[in-house]
């Protein structure tokens, strides 16, 4: 048994330190530069914004979020103030975590390969510490079409699109809703991402209410988050730790410091937490990094790097080990 | 938790634009806590609950949602789910509750524990109109003391119910608040000047209502889960609080 003291739980993705390795899920709470700093004090090593567009978004009209027992339903449709708006949020939101020493990384999407771009430079003038390209929300299909993470070669096109229009790393949110999560982070890998986030909610799925025959949401369907997906979430996550040797932000599910502890031993950087802060409120950062610290002073573990990837296949740990510092 | 389905016992007229709507159930909750109500098709709000025995919601006539849930009739369904958010507490001794217009509806819910707790409690409502000050007759049967103040001065003091009260308000050991921000923005600072405890039920566009979503940030608060109701040493300070909301895209705008 080591001091928990000793522990040191700080992370590195493309160069930014994290002090430990949760990170507050984009999508969630992610508006407001003071509640993201809440967030932070609540014990994030990092935050992700909401995922912003070029121009505002309303999104869908309530019904929107639903906890469906098991986890929860979303179809809230990228509702955003902006990449203005976004902007100066994140401007004062850096003023409020550099103190902390917790990064923010800027959520963005967009409706073309083209728009990414734009967005991305836009973006980039927050100098955030790095950028997340969401291409994998489901609930805006209808608008938009298939979404960009369904194949390998239109995620790629996008990776390249927003590679090209910042310097600041580039994180690209993945889609399971797909027949190889693997393949697709191959892809965008060889396209230049620096790292890769996964996975964006599951399905779509729906909710019907049975007295009145209705969709419980507006936009009839939304995606799955929450323990229900943990599972599906946690094979995502190996499959593509096997298969690329770029950080990898893993998420889906996370509720407390045993289901973070399973995604960083298949082989995350990091993990990602959003819909646990419904039953557990922010402190959920605060209680998983305080259980990782424990557990690994019980192993007798002082770095994340004897804890990471032991799922893996030696091969494939041993390749992202060499990766991570190189 | 999904939305329940509830039938329509009965709507009452409460002014022109306010109607109460009682359904047939009856909920366990908090006084200040809302429910998310939902209209197959039309759409969900928050709404705050009058009387949580049976479940009776008050509502104004602001948009095109609740123009639809005033045209319930007896027999229809109305889906909720909640309740959620953190409530008014009671606390004993004379309590005062300030209300701006239809905000009197919570504040209804709470005057019935007061009641029976038997806390001697004073009503003051202010609105545009005489016509606006509504669920009066109900406070009176809990007992209540009424002052009423109306900006058209046809009933009552003739000016904000906050110029009313405001040489009463040290004989009360608690204030509680609800209505437009600028009437809470008034409250609490009449509460900060005189050193009397308050709380305020404060309103916000809302999405999840459960706290996860961001949508009602104000300062490094979430309307929905820290909030509705705050207690205005909470507020000292506050950047948003009676200047800012969020819009529907989740942009800060001035109030």
């Amino acid at each position: 048994m080591l001091d928990p003291a000793q522990v040191d739980l700080s992370t590195s993705i493309c160069g930014v330190r994290l002090p430990n390795p949760t990170i507050l899920a984009s999508g969630i709470l992610g508006l407001s530069a003071e509640v993201l700093g809440r967030v932070a004090r609540a014990g994030a090593g990092a935050v992700v914004t909401k995922s912003c567009s070029l121009k505002p978004r309303v999104g869908h009209p309530n019904p929107v979020v639903v906890d469906y027992g098991a986890g929860l339903i979303n179809a809230v449709g990228l509702s955003n103030p902006g990449v203005e708006a976004m902007v100066e949020e994140i401007r004062r939101a850096r003023q409020l975590l550099r103190p902390l020493g917790v990064p923010i990384i800027a959520s963005i999407f967009a409706n073309s390969v083209y728009d990414f771009g734009i967005t991305a430079r836009y973006i980039s003038e927050a100098e955030p510490d790095l950028i997340e390209a969401n291409i994998s929300c489901p609930n805006v299909e209808e608008e938009f079409g298939q979404i960009f993470s369904s194949t390998p070669y239109v995620a790629a096109q996008v990776t390249r699109r927003v590679k090209s229009a910042t310097k600041i790393p580039v994180i690209v949110k993945l889609s399971p809703n797909v027949t190889s999560i693997a393949e697709v982070a191959k892809a965008v890998v060889a396209a230049g991402a620096d790292a890769i986030s996964a996975i964006n909610t599951v399905g779509p799925g729906m909710l019907v209410d049975i007295e009145t025959g209705s969709m419980v949401l507006s936009n009839r369907v939304g995606g799955l988050s929450g323990p229900a997906v943990r599972p599906l979430a946690i094979r995502c996550v190996y499959d593509i730790c096997r298969a690329v040797s770029v950080p990898v932000i893993g998420l889906g599910g996370i509720s407390d410091s045993r289901d973070a502890i399973e995604m960083l031993t298949v082989g995350a950087d990091a993990v990602a937490i959003g819909s646990a802060i419904h039953c557990r409120g922010v402190e959920v950062f605060g209680e998983i990094v305080a259980g990782l610290r424990q557990f690994m002073a019980e192993h007798g573990w002082s770095s994340l790097d004897q804890l990471r990837g032991r799922a893996l296949p030696p091969a494939a740990a041993a390749a992202r080990r060499s990766a991570a510092h190189s | 938790m999904i939305p329940c389905m509830s039938h329509v016992v009965s709507v009452t007229e409460e002014s022109r634009s306010v109607r109460t709507l009682v359904l047939d159930t009856a909920i366990e909750a908090e006084p200040g806590q809302f429910l998310m109500v939902w209209l197959p098709g039309v759409g969900e709000r928050p709404i705050s609950i009058m009387d949580p025995d049976p479940l009776s919601l008050t509502v104004a006539r602001v948009g095109p949602f609740s123009a639809a849930l005033h045209e319930r009739k007896p027999g229809d369904l109305v889906g909720w789910r909640g309740p959620f958010g953190h409530p008014f507490s009671l606390k004993p001794g004379r309590l005062l509750f300030i209300a701006g217009g239809y905000g009197s509806a919570p504040l209804h819910f709470l005057a019935k524990r007061a009641a029976q707790a038997a806390c001697p409690s004073c009503l003051a409502i202010g609105a545009r109109t005489a016509e606006d000050l509504i669920l009066v007759p109900r406070f009176e049967s809990l007992h209540c003391s009424i002052v009423l103040a109306t900006d058209r001065g046809d009933a009552g003091y003739h000016g904000y119910v906050t110029q009313a009260i405001e040489e009463h308000i040290t004989e009360f050991d608690m204030v509680y608040a609800c209505g437009p921000e600028a009437m809470l923005y008034a409250v609490a600072q009449l509460c900060w000047r005189h050193g009397v405890p308050g709380e305020v039920s404060l309103e916000r566009y809302m999405k999840c209502g459960f706290g996860i979503c961001g949508q009602c940030a104000m300062d490094d608060k979430l309307v929905c889960k820290d909030g509705p109701v705050f207690d205005v040493e909470q507020l000292r300070g506050s950047h948003d609080f009676g200047h800012f909301t969020r819009n529907a895209t989740g942009r800060r705008v001035p109030l």
